[in-house]
């Protein structure tokens, strides 16, 4: 409940962006899980942003003295390496935490390429419906008959294996799911009054999409970025693992992985905590998609 | 309904067309000459090259090379192994079964323990159970499968030492394969211990290509559940004075079921996807694995055919679905 006070005859209720904002949170805190993975993925962004600060050592310092060293609590453990070293002595917890710098900008380039390609191919699609919608579609058809991980790993074949190739493969696997979305909402909202209304007092066409529909689309695909985003960590980890993304020595999660199979039964560490790394921030995010699906999107309000 | 089908199979058409087209493609946007790629011979003379050149069509005008790769398509002919020189169509029958098998036990898995659970989650809404199987269910949907199977490994392998790390088989037993199905060709041979053997060897890919499955599964049913708890046939089935066992088993289950049916269909594409990833870390013999060493041994006329074939069958899996979707629940055949 909103307090209301009345100064005269002035009512001060709080009304457009910031109720909208209030009202969003209400519904968002009311869902423990997407809380913690908030402040758990802001945690996150927090250690990559200040990496340099916060990690103990160099992602790619070697330490001679220390091959695959346990972690502090094991015998043979130290502090000066907390989570231990990996095979060529480099130490783990610096690793994942410059790591937690690659996953996050993976998810932020790939999200940002396949959304803003997705909406635009998807508002033309609604929008000119007909034979452009039809072809728009197919191709979309097209993309998603092949299971996402196999196409990326092919596109990563013919770009070549690196970490961009990687993002751009994942990118172009992802954007068909925005853009079935952003038609399927661009073509309930085109029947609705505002935008005949626009188009009776003469809206330019581009003006119309981006500027009167789009905004009324946001809700499923900020929840759908939600979940592409951790999407986009799970691939690049996965052709990092296969060595078709990151290459080492980048401390991609992924990656590190790839490079610690051989100690599996050697060494637990080395193999452990990259993975729980990728599985922590996933779910992370996971529940924070969560979270904003029951905030933004009524239909599916406590399902 | 015939109508149905048939609208179904019109668009499934170009689609599928387009798939051929991406095969086609992708042998020519490689980096390099791809006379060079697909022979796979170093030192190539002028003459061998242009002779090359002319055998696998490469100086006909590009599209009289789409219609011959068709053509290629129709009569079964998905090109030959660069590496080992045996039909790619050939080569992946010999795999298939194995990915099937592996697929359809993790799947049983999923659904085994997916639907109970989440039908058991959706009636018990806000129980203790109830928030132990999303939490669960939330963690297997953000599993990285890669590792979760290099887990499982280190725990079952290394140190409880129960189940072997790679392979379909102990190297002990031989036996022809008849259906492919190692499970069933073990029991046919009559020999001792090598079902136990198949099965040993198939348990831990089986739970993690069944992980994200059986996630999804167990979310999709519980809201599903949900949904047709709220509904008012339900609350007239109660008021009835049926009992809750019956409500839930009988009316609520089977319309919840529709939803969640096409949720299974889905997964195959996610089969696929995860079988890249389970097979090589298991070094199960099938598809996934298959491909990837196909890149990586840049055998691109396997990579060719199987990319080809793979998604045809993710196609038809889909066409099926969808079919049964129609036949279930007449409202999607009549609105479309």
């Amino acid at each position: 409940m909103t307090e209301t006070t009345y100064n005269g005859d002035i009512d001060t209720r709080e009304v457009g962006r910031v109720a909208m904002l209030k009202e969003f949170w209400a519904y968002f805190s009311e869902n423990r899980g997407a809380v913690i993975g908030l402040v758990f993925f802001v945690a996150i962004v927090i250690i990559a942003i200040f990496a340099e600060y916060v990690a103990p050592h160099l992602p790619n310092q070697q330490y001679r003295e220390a091959f695959l060293q346990p972690p502090f609590w094991q015998d043979g453990g130290s502090l000066t390496f907390p989570l231990g070293t990996d095979a060529v002595g480099r130490d783990m917890l610096s690793r994942l935490i410059y790591g937690s710098r690659y996953s996050l900008f993976i998810g932020c380039v790939v999200v940002s390429g396949a959304l803003s390609v997705g909406v635009i191919l998807g508002l033309f699609a609604g929008f000119f419906k007909g034979r452009v919608d039809t072809l728009i579609m197919r191709l979309m058809d097209i993309i998603l008959a092949f299971p996402s991980l196999l196409l990326a790993l092919v596109l990563v074949a013919i770009l070549g294996p690196s970490l961009i190739n990687a993002m751009i493969a994942i990118a172009i696997v992802q954007q068909p799911h925005y853009v079935r979305l952003t038609r399927a909402a661009v073509m309930g909202e085109m029947s609705k009054d505002y935008v005949t209304a626009a188009r009776v007092i003469g809206v330019r066409r581009v003006r119309l999409m981006f500027v009167t529909i789009l905004p009324n689309c946001m809700a499923p695909l900020i929840v759908q970025a939600a979940l592409s985003f951790s999407t986009a960590i799970l691939d690049a980890a996965a052709l990092g693992f296969l060595g078709m993304g990151a290459q080492p020595p980048i401390p991609e999660w992924g990656t590190m992985l790839a490079d610690a199979r051989e100690f599996i039964l050697r060494a637990w560490w080395v193999v452990t905590l990259p993975g729980l790394a990728i599985l922590l921030t996933v779910l992370a995010i996971n529940l924070m998609g969560d979270g904003l699906r029951d905030a933004l999107d009524p239909k599916l309000k406590r399902s | 309904m015939l109508s149905f089908i048939l609208k179904k199979i019109g668009v499934i058409l170009p689609t599928f067309l387009g798939v051929t087209l991406i095969a086609f493609t992708f042998i020519r946007l490689l980096p390099g000459d791809p006379v060079l790629l697909l022979a796979g011979e170093r030192g190539m003379s002028e003459e061998r090259h242009a002779l090359l050149m002319a055998e696998y069509g490469f100086d006909r005008p590009i599209l009289v090379q789409y219609g011959s790769y068709l053509n290629e398509l129709a009569h079964g002919d998905f090109g030959t192994s660069i590496i080992t020189k045996k039909p790619v169509f050939e080569e992946f029958m010999t795999l298939f079964p194995a990915t099937v098998e592996l697929s359809i036990v993790a799947m049983i898995l999923a659904v085994f323990i997916g639907l109970p659970a989440g039908m058991i989650a959706a009636v018990k809404r806000g129980s203790t159970f109830d928030h132990t199987v999303m939490t669960a269910a939330l963690t297997g949907y953000s599993m990285p499968i890669f590792w979760w199977g290099l887990l499982l490994i280190i725990f079952f392998s290394g140190i409880l030492g129960w189940t072997p790390v790679s392979g379909r088989m102990s190297l002990m037993y031989f036996f022809e394969p008849v259906t492919g199905f190692m499970l069933i060709d073990s029991l046919l041979s009559g020999q001792e211990g090598a079902f136990t053997s198949a099965l040993s060897h198939l348990i831990l890919p089986a739970i993690v290509l069944g992980t994200i499955p059986l996630a999804v599964i167990a979310r999709q049913t519980r809201s599903a559940m949900l949904e047709v708890l709220g509904e008012d046939y339900v609350r007239t089935a109660r008021a009835k004075g049926l009992s809750p066992s019956r409500v839930i088993g009988l009316h609520a289950l089977r319309n919840a079921l529709i939803p969640v049916i096409t949720v299974i269909g889905l997964q195959v594409g996610v089969l696929f996807a995860g079988a890249i990833l389970t097979e090589t870390i298991f070094s199960w013999p099938g598809i996934g694995k298959w491909m990837v060493d196909s890149i990586s041994r840049r055998d691109y006329s396997s990579v060719q055919g199987g990319l080809l074939l793979i998604a045809a069958i993710v196609m038809i899996v889909n066409l099926i679905v969808d079919l049964l979707y129609g036949l279930i629940n007449p409202r999607i055949r009549y609105t479309e």
